[in-house]
């Protein structure tokens, strides 16, 4: 893992802590659900930071992934399947046990899929799909590659609006919580409102460590090297397509858990998180954090998210994503945390010991 | 179908078409001298109309369209000006990045000044329901006022790429960057003008498309994927094919109305533009070379 | 048996054929030089060897098998390995890190490997990490393997370019312009390592220009001009052939 690594995740966790005894001290608890949200955009922003900062491919539809996540786990888990009484198909998954029968509002009988079944069921289509766009789309460079994960991710956004299953414009509501284990559950109940902020962020901690692993192993290293020169990669003997493809899949992955887990805490979701501007949102978010540097994308990341939930960028919401895109990429296209002045800043403190191979990450 | 009902899909098609025909050449412009694809094409659109109608209350229709075609125009060098002509070999990503983020804030821009009610231009003639007989069927008016205009816009560029030293000066800058520059040419002013140029065309093409279509502060987006979509299946940069391109995407989404909720209409542009990146992206009428991005 | 068996091997870009119909082969344990004057074709062919281009037509032989025209990843990990004209090193690496690239095709963790961080996948890596090092001493380098691989002085990044291309334990080593930008010393000293990598069982293939290196460590030469092979032979023959020293020197009845 890395020392350094070890470090700042230590760090990260006391700072979670911290920051919500902060919040019970100054009796400011309602923040505790915008921190939970941006937790969960956070997992879209370092699978992304993945796919940019070291495969080196743009991605504007990865809302489209999320999208995929929170509504399928929306629809299996609200639609009812009830009215489907005589499907055979309908029949044998009741059986099995994967559909649950339970009561509606009204008491009428009410037929769904289990939360975990819905889960399994979204990330396996999230798969299928980043593996099916993924094949042609990574053959794309530049624009070509840009303008397709745009067309993706719009694709997605139209299927949602327009979907009856869907909810078309206003989405999908009224989707109930996710139990994890010994009586937690993901959801937006008042009550659980501290351990739902400790959940998301444990997720999110849990998704750090396993991208944090994957850079420093032989993959981050083929990854980086495909970046540098995919010429000389492929001499080496990296097979630099099905790279890239496997992190595009892992980033449309996590990007999709964050969909499930999410619309299950806000008990919903709408065609907007599948959106455009969701997708530019987080390339933003990357961007500024320093494509190849994780910790850079998550601090700011987070904070980013967290003002704009908290609605302190009014109805410039979108304009500011906007403006800090093109300034960053005007004046920091490396992120802002790899700025000259901040190598002139470091340069005293000297390189990592020797035989170790830390690197930003 | 009745002749009538084929004629008027046709019309349709053809008037959808050759505005996506306009923003492709505005994309190919800029892309054929900078070899940049700038994503806030749309927005020229958009703007062209906005000002068009806003512009409208104070002076004659003609007058109007003419000033908000100026002033998008100037937007456009601006814009070139303070984003794109001081960087020093960018990465493709990056201006992607940049000119994605330009859109926004047009857009939002817009927004804040002109707020998300939909608005429109007067007809040129007559009003909504006026028509004229052609081809056994009814059409507005103002249908052959965009296929009029935007087939003279086209015209005239070919003029004006072929015959023009300004012209060749442009073509020469995009064949060849530094060739241009060692014989003289001015590549800065180049790369400036061709954003002039498609900022103005987009412009018009939003003056006179806006009285059907309604302008609104978001109609640039889907413009520019259309557009963009018009552009690959014609070849990136190759304008004759995007004419084509275009007649070819607007007639196809013109007839699927029949056989698709109107909902998914946009999905089929996209679909197309999906289809054709991954089978053949150099487009139907373009070289393979096409294919290769161009450098800044 | 030869080792290597390139088979009326050709190329055309547009109108230009680049190499056309070049055969010749190479034996185990031999090194093998391919000349000619600029624009001969000699990195062409170096590419249609090691997959970078498509060949037109013909054959690339490698152990009996045909390798024309496989992906370059596959034909890296059948044991032939490669390097640069112009040095491929990858940016923002540690030279030890560019050469532990190198050893990919002898390691094996995936991403289930890496992200979960399991034991085997951790002990490849220091095993991994163990012989890049040990390749940085062969070479003398090893004080750099901490040094940012683009900041290195160029004769310091041809030798972590070599080490990278040794670590995969190839077969054949496929070298392109070893010596170029390099001094009268530094040629030498790399004509001393080319000499020792062939003793450690490995047949080399080079492109060069210099003519004393080539002259001096080839077993065989084989000559290009436009694409065309006009001669192969030991040094000795190709020294003394006329059509050779007319395509380098021109011909006087031109004057």
């Amino acid at each position: 893992m890395g020392f350094k690594n070890i470090l700042i995740l230590v760090g990260l966790s006391l700072l979670v802590v911290v920051t919500q005894q902060v919040t019970q001290w100054t009796d400011t608890t309602f923040y505790l659900t915008q921190l939970t949200m941006a937790a969960y955009y956070s997992i879209v922003i370092i699978g992304l930071c993945l796919v940019m900062g070291y495969a080196g491919q743009i991605s504007l539809g990865h809302a489209g992934f999320f999208g995929i996540g929170g509504y399928v786990s929306a629809a299996l888990t609200t639609h009812n399947f009830a009215q489907y009484p005589d499907n055979p198909v309908i029949m044998s998954l009741q059986k099995v046990g994967l559909l649950v029968a339970g009561q509606d509002l009204y008491g009428g009988d009410l037929l769904t899929f289990g939360p975990w079944t819905a889960f399994l069921a979204a990330i396996g289509l999230t798969v299928l799909i980043a593996f099916a766009i993924g094949i042609p789309v990574l053959k794309l460079k530049g624009h070509y590659l840009a303008m397709a994960t745009l067309g993706f991710g719009t694709i997605i956004y139209r299927i949602a609006l327009a979907s009856a299953f869907f909810g078309e414009a206003d989405g999908i509501s009224g989707v109930p919580g996710f139990p994890l284990f010994s009586g937690l559950e993901i959801s937006g109940s008042f009550s659980a409102r501290v351990a739902n902020y400790y959940i998301a962020w444990g997720i999110l901690l849990i998704g750090l460590i396993l991208l944090l692993n994957l850079i420093r192993s032989r993959v981050g290293r083929a990854l980086r090297a495909i970046h540098a020169s995919e010429e000389a990669a492929e001499a080496m003997g990296v097979n630099a397509a099905r790279y890239k493809l496997y992190t595009f899949v892992i980033s449309a992955v996590f990007a999709a858990v964050a969909g499930i887990f999410l619309t299950h805490y806000n008990g919903g979701i709408g065609p907007s998180e599948a959106g455009i501007m969701k997708s530019v949102r987080y390339v933003a978010l990357v961007a500024i954090g320093g494509m190849a540097s994780v910790w850079g994308t998550l601090t700011l990341g987070t904070l980013l998210n967290f003002m704009s939930l908290r609605g302190m960028f009014g109805s410039y919401d979108d304009a500011f994503f906007g403006l800090i895109l093109i300034v960053i990429m005007l004046f920091a296209p490396n992120g802002i945390f790899r700025l000259h002045l901040w190598q002139r800043l470091r340069a005293p403190f000297g390189k990592s010991s020797p035989g170790s191979t830390e690197d930003e990450s | 179908m009745s002749l009538e009902l084929f004629t008027q899909y046709l019309f349709a098609g053809i008037t959808y078409g050759i505005i996506y025909a306009i923003v492709a050449i505005g994309f190919n412009i800029i892309y054929n001298t900078t070899g940049i694809i700038n994503f806030a094409q749309g927005e020229f659109v958009m703007l062209g109309g906005m000002l068009a109608i806003s512009l409208n209350r104070v002076m004659p229709m003609p007058v109007a369209i003419f000033f908000a075609v100026l002033v998008t125009m100037v937007i456009g060098a601006l814009i070139e000006i303070c984003f794109i002509r001081w960087l020093k070999s960018p990465s493709v990503l990056r201006m992607i990045i940049i000119t994605i983020g330009l859109s926004i804030l047009i857009r939002e821009a817009a927004l804040h000044v002109w707020g998300d009610s939909v608005r429109a231009l007067p007809y040129f003639i007559g009003n909504e329901i006026t028509s004229v007989s052609l081809f056994g069927t009814k059409i507005s008016p103002q249908v052959l006022w965009v296929i009029g205009t935007c087939s003279i816009v086209v015209v005239f560029l070919s003029l004006f790429f072929k015959f023009t030293s300004l012209g060749q000066e442009m073509r020469a800058c995009s064949a060849n960057r530094t060739a241009a520059t060692l014989c003289g040419i001015n590549t800065k002013n180049m790369v400036t003008l061709s954003f002039m140029l498609s900022a103005g065309i987009g412009a018009l093409a939003g003056c006179v498309v806006s009285p059907i279509t309604y302008t609104e502060y978001d109609s640039g987006t889907g413009l520019a994927i259309k557009g963009f979509t018009v552009a690959i299946i014609g070849g990136l940069g190759n304008s004759i094919g995007a004419v084509a391109g275009g007649l070819v995407l607007g007639i196809i989404e013109a007839f699927s109305i029949s056989l698709v909720p109107l909902a998914f209409q946009d999905a089929i542009a996209i679909s197309i533009l999906l289809i054709i990146l991954f089978v053949r992206p150099h487009g139907l009428f373009g070289s393979s070379e096409a294919a290769r991005l161009k450098d800044f | 048996m030869a080792l290597l068996d390139i088979q009326l091997l050709s190329k055309s870009f547009g109108g230009l054929q680049a190499v056309g119909e070049v055969s010749f082969s190479v034996p185990q344990g031999a090194i093998k030089a391919v000349i000619g004057p600029n624009g001969a074709g000699k990195t062409t062919l170096f590419n249609l060897i090691t997959g970078n281009l498509r060949s037109d037509s013909g054959k690339v032989l490698f152990q009996e098998r045909p390798i024309q025209n496989m992906p370059s990843h596959k034909i890296a990990a059948l044991g032939l390995s490669r390097t640069f004209q112009n040095i491929k090193m990858f940016h923002g690496m540690t030279a030890l890190e560019n050469v532990m690239v190198g050893r990919h095709t002898m390691s094996r963790a995936g991403f289930w490997g890496g992200m979960l961080n399991l034991p085997w996948a951790r002990r490849e890596e220091k095993e991994i990490r163990a012989k890049s090092l040990e390749l940085l001493e062969r070479l003398g380098i090893e004080k750099l393997a901490d040094n940012d691989a683009a900041s290195l002085a160029f004769g310091q990044q041809r030798a972590v370019e070599l080490a990278r291309a040794l670590a995969s334990e190839p077969t054949v080593l496929l070298l392109d312009e070893p010596a170029a930008g390099l001094n009268i010393y530094e040629t030498a000293e790399l004509a001393r390592l080319i000499c020792t990598i062939r003793d450690m069982g490995i047949t080399i293939v080079l492109v060069e220009h210099d003519m004393s290196l080539v002259m001096d460590i080839s077993d065989d030469i084989v000559v290009l001009s436009f694409g065309q092979k006009i001669a192969e032979g030991t040094p000795t023959e190709i020294q003394g052939n006329k059509e050779v020293i007319q395509v380098y020197l021109g011909d006087d009845s031109d004057a």
